[in-house]
């Protein structure tokens, strides 16, 4: 390159340039995020802008160590593609949580790095520079070893019931909580001490482990999207503490992101984050009784054969997706139903609650997959006033979303709970692999309602016979 | 000197707002994809790793960390933006899908 060349591009204002423009692209690129039609451009953007402001932060003369930043590119890339080509839509929950729990893992090790080279935050670094990395460090830990819990969880490496200590697990985790902050206020007080620092790191990564450990499966997608708001939030202090304004833009953009879909997930669920977080809901005490009260009420089972005339001879079917569905990966051969269904004239609609499945969206996503017209996926609002003239709710691997007990009973865990209206259609099949309760571990009287009929087996296999039936009818 | 401190916590609160506004405009559907988006976007962490390493990576120790932090934030961006393109294209290819039966 020209001397005037390298020195146009090495000059700041050229550089502040860039990344202006690469938080401009971030933002251009959510706004394409706002409609199926302009997403994947949206998505390009975004990327685009990011390359930008990597290219940015490598132009300033005098940037070093450039072996070691191939070899972390190469690494990182090497690992990450495939991981991204190769992931189920199904699996996509663990995806997130693992890529969200890498990015805290960077900041909190890119925190610990500047403490090591400014000497313990010594003389010359600001406090606010000390405060911001100390801020990015906890929570970039908490992020990352929340996420490899939730992870663990969801790729069934950890059981999905909530894992706690018991009465000990509150009073604990507050003790971990004021150790961590004790630690970050001696350091930014001056300590210098790595010793206090790396104690600080070990509170916090506790605390990230105590704190989603007791979370069941059914409150995933509240843990996810928190943890995601966690490390953006954490991303834009480590923009502070560095003086880059990409950076802070890009973090704060998605702790608002993270912070907003944190809260409509509790808000689906009728319960405050903090509740959620506070962890151990349902488990043992629920699922007792869902044995045991089974004495006096009975379940009506259904033949493949029978659901399929049932569903034959409608005009309009529902189709109430849940987990159970993600699990047998039947989305695809849900779709074929759907067009059987239609072939016979009968109309199908899709009702989507916002919590279902393992994070938000992630029925929606499964079902994209399938090919299913995204025009026939119902938000619950919409959907609720349909069961009225609905002649089957067909409720494949759902449960707790499905429950009457959340308007009916007081005492039920989940009352209060906006759930899809099932029991208002004129008649239900439910799909499940057997009796026992969902996530929640909560016992749904929807299953002993007398227009329900249960078709016990794999949602997969239990939906391929039924389409075979259609077929021969 | 405003400080650089005052220009940044601008930044960061008017980026607030903005993350607030456009993100309120995602419907349900895109729930997902939005989340893995944004989850790419925060592998900007990247930036904070090529800065600290590029300009004062010293020790081993340090090196160590900091090229591990680069990998993380680098299968962050690279593995989050690759997800999410895969996700939104079966978004995007049903209703030209069903609107031409002739593929």
């Amino acid at each position: 390159m020209t001397p005037l060349a390298t020195s146009f591009l090495q000059n700041q204002n050229f550089i502040d340039a860039l990344y202006i423009v690469a938080f401009g692209l971030f933002v251009l690129g959510l706004m394409g995020l706002t409609g199926p039609g302009t997403a994947v451009r949206g998505n390009r953007v975004a990327a685009v802008g990011m390359g930008l402001a990597v290219i940015a932060t490598l132009l300033p003369p005098g940037i070093g160590n450039w072996g070691l930043i191939a070899l972390g590119v190469a690494v990182g890339t090497a690992v990450g593609i495939p991981a991204a080509r190769n992931v189920k839509m199904t699996q996509m929950p663990q995806m997130v949580a693992l890529f969200n729990g890498v990015g805290g893992g960077a900041v909190f090790l890119i925190a610990w790095a500047e403490f090591r080279n400014s000497g313990g935050f010594g003389a010359g670094t600001p406090t606010y520079v000390a405060i911001f990395s100390l801020f990015a460090a906890i929570v970039g830990s908490v992020s990352f070893w929340g996420s490899n819990i939730a992870f663990g969880k969801l790729q069934g490496l950890l059981p999905g019931r909530p894992i706690t200590l018991g009465g000990a697990q509150q009073p604990l985790n507050f003790v971990l909580g004021i150790l961590t902050i004790a630690a970050a206020v001696d350091s930014a007080a001056g300590a210098h001490s790595e010793a206090i620092f790396i104690g600080m790191l070990v509170c916090a990564a506790l605390l990230g482990n105590f704190v989603v450990l007791p979370i069941g499966g059914a409150d995933m997608p509240v843990v996810i999207s928190l943890l995601n708001a966690f490390t953006g939030l954490s991303a834009a202090a480590t923009g502070i503490a560095l003086n880059n304004p990409a950076m802070i833009v890009a973090g704060m953009i998605v702790g608002a992101s993270g912070s907003i879909l944190t809260n409509l997930m509790a808000t689906a669920m009728n319960r405050s984050i903090l509740a959620i977080i506070a962890g151990g809901f349902g488990g043992e005490v629920a699922l007792g009784a869902g044995d045991g009260a089974d004495g006096d009420r009975s379940v009506r089972s259904t033949s493949p054969a029978d659901a399929a005339i049932q569903l034959a001879y409608a005009r309009l079917v529902v189709v109430v997706p849940g987990y159970g569905m993600a699990v047998a990966q039947a989305q695809h051969t849900v779709r074929e139903l759907q067009r059987a269904l239609e072939a016979r004239g009968v109309e199908v609609e899709y009702a989507i609650h916002p919590v279902a499945g393992r994070m938000p969206g992630h029925m929606n996503v499964l079902l994209a997959e399938a090919d299913v017209p995204y025009e026939q996926l119902k938000e619950m609002d919409d959907i609720n006033p349909e069961f009225q003239r609905t002649d089957v709710a067909l409720v494949i691997g759902a449960n707790d979303v499905t429950n009457p007990a959340a308007n009916t009973q007081p005492d039920s865990p989940i009352y209060g709970m906006p759930i899809l209206e099932v029991s208002n259609a004129r008649s239900v099949i439910v799909l499940k692999r057997s009796m026992n309760t969902g996530f929640a571990g909560v016992d749904n009287p929807l299953f002993y309602d007398e227009k329900t009929q249960l078709l016990f087996g794999d949602a997969k296999s239990s939906v391929g016979e039924v389409v075979e039936e259609l077929k021969g009818l | 000197m405003p400080s650089q401190l005052v220009t940044n916590l601008t930044i960061l609160v008017l980026a607030g707002f903005v993350g607030f506004a456009v993100i309120s405009k995602v419907p349900n559907t895109l729930h997902t994809p939005l989340m893995s988006g944004t989850n790419a976007i925060h592998g900007i962490v990247l930036l904070g790793g090529l800065l600290v390493v590029g300009f004062s990576g010293n020790g081993i120790f340090n090196k160590i960390i900091l090229v591990i932090a680069i990998a993380f934030g680098t299968i962050n961006v690279v593995g989050g933006f690759l997800v999410t393109d895969r996700m939104l294209e079966m978004f995007k290819r049903k209703p030209v899908a069903s609107e031409e039966p002739e593929e």
